[in-house]
């Protein structure tokens, strides 16, 4: 019996990332449409747009190998299990010890290099401008993220995130300048994985500024609505991340009923809210920066992360 | 009959068919006779030492045979270590003899090649189970000179006779730092038996030099930076089977030599001892790979790549140095067992990729990846194999290159306890170059495998290329099995390494069999966990979920066309990314500090109808910062000293006697 809920809660959380996804992102649009004065389509309109594309007949070039018709599912399929491994509205799901924190961000990093793959396989210049942008990013992103995970660990004692998300919920913790700087750093991060402003403009139509959409520049029909579902998903996993991270607020504890349950997960859709928000505020003040000047934001991020994790080894021995 | 008996009896199998293919030499059946034979060899090779490590008995087995030094004999020991690294080298010997099987047939002049297989293998062989110093290095050199001579197999195409001679520098160098290292543990009584050379006790001083003396000899076989500079010229020259036995069987063999000498013969290290491994691999993980991101020779590519992996088992070797020399047990397991898991893991990846780089040269006559392209679709299995290996070396989950790494990190994650400031600050810092090494390897092989196998050809070869033989290939398919199983089990190999550490170390990890689902847990569960089973479960069923549901409810008209590429349609492959394209954002993040990389735009005035050129200017600064300068000097030197030669017999005899003369003052003052 105890089994079957188990089974439940985990399988709620996996349906609950798949239908707030695009929920989330269509409610950043939304924003940011209001916030340059424009009314903006519904936020409802990317489950539309996902229909309609899966209505759409796929137009495949004429050499693109099984390669490129595999990678759409196994992004999808990759970025959907790290997402249902992140504490949402619940710590200690039945799964979450499957895979830590440097494992989830090691699955992502499974699915961007299918995608980048993916990106080369037609042979247009194009995908690879996309790719090898996408890979240099990559490059540079996922040691500072590792530097956050390390920041978090050592302040934790653990990189499973259920462990991070009750510590961080428990009184011990206070206010840290070092996790302060995690926390910064992670958003940095989390910018340029999702390919948003500053490091990236996911509604971008200028071919050479693109990267991400440049890369899946060839895809259609049902295979481009996987891969938009895919970073829908992706950007709730990144939000999700911070929210179980730093803000613990009201995550259920595992096994406490289900009230606890769904007063986590009202607390989960208000911090998506919360967050969406301020991420349509920031990208509507910033402007894209120039791909060479990724490299100092994301190595600012690093550096940010360093820091973190060297004052809390001074914090902690004097 | 004893474990090391049976060892020894493949070795002499081993050393038979070289023989053997002496014999037979240029008759037609050689190829096949000679690698069946290797084949059968490593196998049960292979078999006896995974048995010995998995279920044998406790105590090491040992062998003397009276040749070698009179007083001495050669002794040779088969003990928990020995095996895993024998496991390591027959694994690779009996990969690379099934893919010889099919891949040897195009060999242009087999009888370079045949008699000197069986004997390179039977010297990696002799090299883990010599048990003396005199021994020990006799196999090296035997193991060198044997791997120089295959490296030499096609001694006519341009480049492979610098490569020989740069090889054969190298290796002499290497040897001359293992004599001294030697002669140093061997102490004033000059006892060469490893046994008691551990019993021995070594003042810190000798355990400093030999320490420095073992990462000059071992560490220029394994290719550590700035030592590499031989194994990106070296292994690619060879034939592609014999490259991934240098590449992902030779390296590990030096490591072999390192561990056993300063984890098993030096005694307790020095916590200073692992700052420099650490630093040394550190820097070897993240040059090996910015270099190979900037080559556009697949074989090269794949070198340059060992070169990173060798970084990445230094740093986890200095972390287990580290946490030894402060008694902490567990972690120094822990970071052992993950730098042996990534010697099994990088032979299991390095071996299949050279496999598939050799696949690709057989059926395209090409190792330059601008060249290639689109072979996914006339090698289909090739292509897949090879995509497994990408993905394994690119330490993604749920292939076992992951698995090493996230232990690695784990291990990593202990360094709070560590009490030396140095170590403190140093550990995450070298952690963060192992994920930076990580991302840019995922860059590289997205690189790789890109410009190679997808895409449009880009030659002739490449769009007739066709899928090779099944010897090849079946060998090609078991290795990129094992990188599945060993990515979704890790459970089983780290209990099956276990032994090892608790020989060397004196520690284990816990015991991860009992654990549910097949995870595996490092300290402990709350701590962290992995279960590489299951991710891999979840990703099949999520994507089979996906996939259901797409052809149960959407569209399934497909229609292929050109592709579109935003209106405008390239009219020829050249207009592709190619692999110096495709490393231009990271070159120019990277390159300009660490190869002083320019990009030189010639672009002529409107009317002039001269095409526009772009140069990209590369250097490679240790070769022209160190090995140039010492070459120039060694050049000048030799010039000068010349002039000896043209002496008059008067100024020879004047000289003698000056000589002679000086040598008998300085005995007089000295005694």
């Amino acid at each position: 019996m105890v089994v079957m809920s188990d089974i439940l809660v985990q399988g709620i959380q996996m349906a609950l990332v798949l239908l707030l996804a695009p929920l989330l992102t269509g409610f950043v649009r939304k924003i940011k449409a209001r916030l340059v004065r424009r009314k903006g389509a519904s936020i409802f309109q990317p489950y539309r747009d996902l229909l309609r594309l899966l209505r759409k007949e796929v137009v495949l070039a004429d050499n693109a190998s099984w390669l490129f018709r595999v990678t759409p599912y196994v992004t999808f399929a990759a970025t959907w299990v790290a997402a249902a491994l992140i504490p949402t509205f619940a710590t200690g799901l039945l799964f979450n010890w499957t895979a830590d924190l440097i494992a989830i961000v090691a699955l992502l990093g499974s699915a961007r290099f299918f995608l980048a793959l993916a990106g080369m396989d037609v042979g247009t210049s194009f995908g690879g401008i996309g790719s090898s942008r996408e890979v240099m990013i990559a490059a540079l992103a996922e040691p500072a993220m590792l530097l956050i995970v390390f920041c978090m660990a050592l302040v934790a004692g653990s990189t499973q995130l259920s462990t991070v998300a009750n510590f961080m919920a428990s009184s011990y913790v206070g206010l840290r300048v070092s996790l302060g700087m995690a926390l910064i750093a992670l958003i940095m991060v989390a910018l340029a994985e999702n390919a948003r402003i500053p490091v990236d403009n996911p509604a971008t139509h200028l071919e050479l500024t693109m990267v991400h959409e440049a890369m899946v520049l060839e895809y259609s029909g049902r295979h481009l609505a996987m891969i938009e579902f895919g970073a829908f998903l992706k950007l709730l996993l990144y939000i999700s991340l911070i929210a179980c991270v730093f803000l613990p607020w009201k995550i259920a504890v595992f096994g406490t009923g289900p009230l606890a349950y769904a007063i986590g997960a009202g607390a989960y859709v208000v911090k998506l809210a919360v967050a969406g928000f301020l991420l349509a505020v920031f990208e509507t003040a910033t402007a894209k920066m120039r791909v060479f000047r990724v490299p100092q934001f994301l190595g600012a991020a690093l550096m940010l992360g360093l820091l973190g994790t060297l004052l809390l080894f001074v914090s902690r021995s004097f | 009959m004893s474990a090391v008996v049976l060892q020894m009896l493949c070795v002499a199998g081993l050393l038979g068919s070289t023989i053997l293919a002496i014999v037979l030499s240029r008759s037609k059946i050689a190829t096949a006779v000679i690698y069946s034979a290797t084949l059968a060899a490593s196998a049960i090779a292979l078999i006896g030492s995974g048995y010995w490590l998995l279920g044998g008995p406790a105590n090491a087995t040992d062998l003397t045979l009276p040749i070698g030094l009179p007083w001495l004999g050669a002794h040779f020991r088969l003990d928990r270590l020995a095996s895993f690294f024998l496991v390591v080298v027959n694994l690779g010997g009996a990969s690379a003899s099934l893919y010889g099987l099919g891949y040897g047939r195009h060999e242009e002049a087999p009888h370079r090649v045949l008699p000197f297989f069986p004997a390179f293998l039977a010297g990696m062989n002799l090299v883990v189970l010599a048990d003396d110093a005199f021994s020990y290095l006799l196999c090296w050199e035997f193991m060198s000179l044997a791997s120089w001579a295959l490296v030499m197999a096609h001694h006519r195409e341009p480049g492979n006779a610098k490569a020989g001679y740069v090889y054969l520098v190298m290796a002499s160098f290497g040897t001359l730092a293992l004599l001294l290292a030697f002669g140093l543990l061997a102490g004033p009584a000059g006892d060469y038996e490893f046994a008691a050379i551990r019993t021995a006790q070594h003042t810190p001083y000798v355990a400093t030099l030999v320490l420095i003396l073992m990462l000059l000899g071992a560490g220029s076989k394994a290719g550590l930076v700035p030592l590499h500079v031989w194994l990106p010229l070296a292994h690619p020259a060879a034939p592609s089977h014999v490259s991934a036995l240098m590449s992902g069987v030779m390296t590990k063999v030096a490591i072999y030599g390192f561990i056993r000498v300063v984890f098993d013969l030096l005694g307790p290290p020095a916590w200073s001892a692992s700052v420099i491994v650490l630093f040394l691999g550190g820097i070897t993980a993240v040059m090996g790979i910015l270099y190979a991101m900037m080559e556009k020779d697949l074989k090269r590519l794949l070198a340059y790549s060992t070169i990173e992996n060798i970084g990445i088992i230094f740093v986890s070797l200095g972390l287990a140095l580290a946490f030894q020399a402060n008694g902490l047990k567990l972690a120094a397991a822990l970071a052992f067992t993950a730098a042996l898991f990534h010697v099994l893991n990088h032979s299991f990846f390095k071996s299949l990729l050279f496999f598939g780089a050799g696949a690709v040269l057989t059926s395209t006559g090409e190792r330059d990846m601008d060249k290639l392209g689109g072979l996914i679709h006339r090698m289909p299995f090739t292509s897949f194999v090879f995509l497994v290996g990408c993905v394994a070396i690119s330490a993604l989950p749920p292939f076992n290159g992951f698995v090493s790494e996230w232990l690695m990190f784990q291990a990593v994650l202990q360094s709070p306890d560590l009490p030396q400031w140095a170590l403190k600050i140093m550990v995450p810092a070298v952690g963060a170059m192992l994920a930076l090494a990580a991302a840019l390897a995922a860059a590289c092989f997205v690189k790789a495998f890109g410009v190679t196998f997808l895409g449009r050809p880009r030659s002739v070869a490449a769009e007739t290329a066709a899928e090779v033989d099944r010897y090849s290939l079946s060998a090609m398919f078991i290795l990129a099995a094992l990188c599945l199983f060993a990515g979704i089990l890790p459970g089983l190999v780290i209990d099956a390494l276990s032994p090892v550490t608790i020989e060397i170390l004196g520690g284990r990890m816990p015991i991860q069999a009992n654990e549910a689902w097949l995870s595996i847990v490092p300290i402990a569960e709350s701590r962290s966990s992995y279960n590489g089973l299951l991710v891999m479960l979840f990703i099949t069923i999520s994507t089979s979920l996906a996939v259901f549901f797409i052809h149960r409810f959407a569209s399934h008209a497909l229609r292929r066309g050109p592709a579109w590429g935003c209106g405008f349609s390239d009219p020829t492959p050249a207009a592709q990314y190619s692999s110096e394209s495709f490393a231009q954002p990271i070159r120019r993040v990277f390159g300009t500090l660490a190869f002083h990389a320019r990009d030189h735009v010639d672009m002529p005035a409107p009317g002039d109808i001269r095409p526009a050129r772009l140069r990209i200017e590369v250097h490679d600064l240790i070769w022209e910062g160190i090995y140039l300068p010492l070459a120039d000097a060694v050049g000048y030197a030799a010039d000068r000293l010349n002039r000896l030669q043209f002496l008059t017999i008067r100024r020879y005899l004047s000289l003698v006697f000056a000589t002679l003369v000086t040598l008998l003052l300085v005995l007089a003052i000295w005694s």
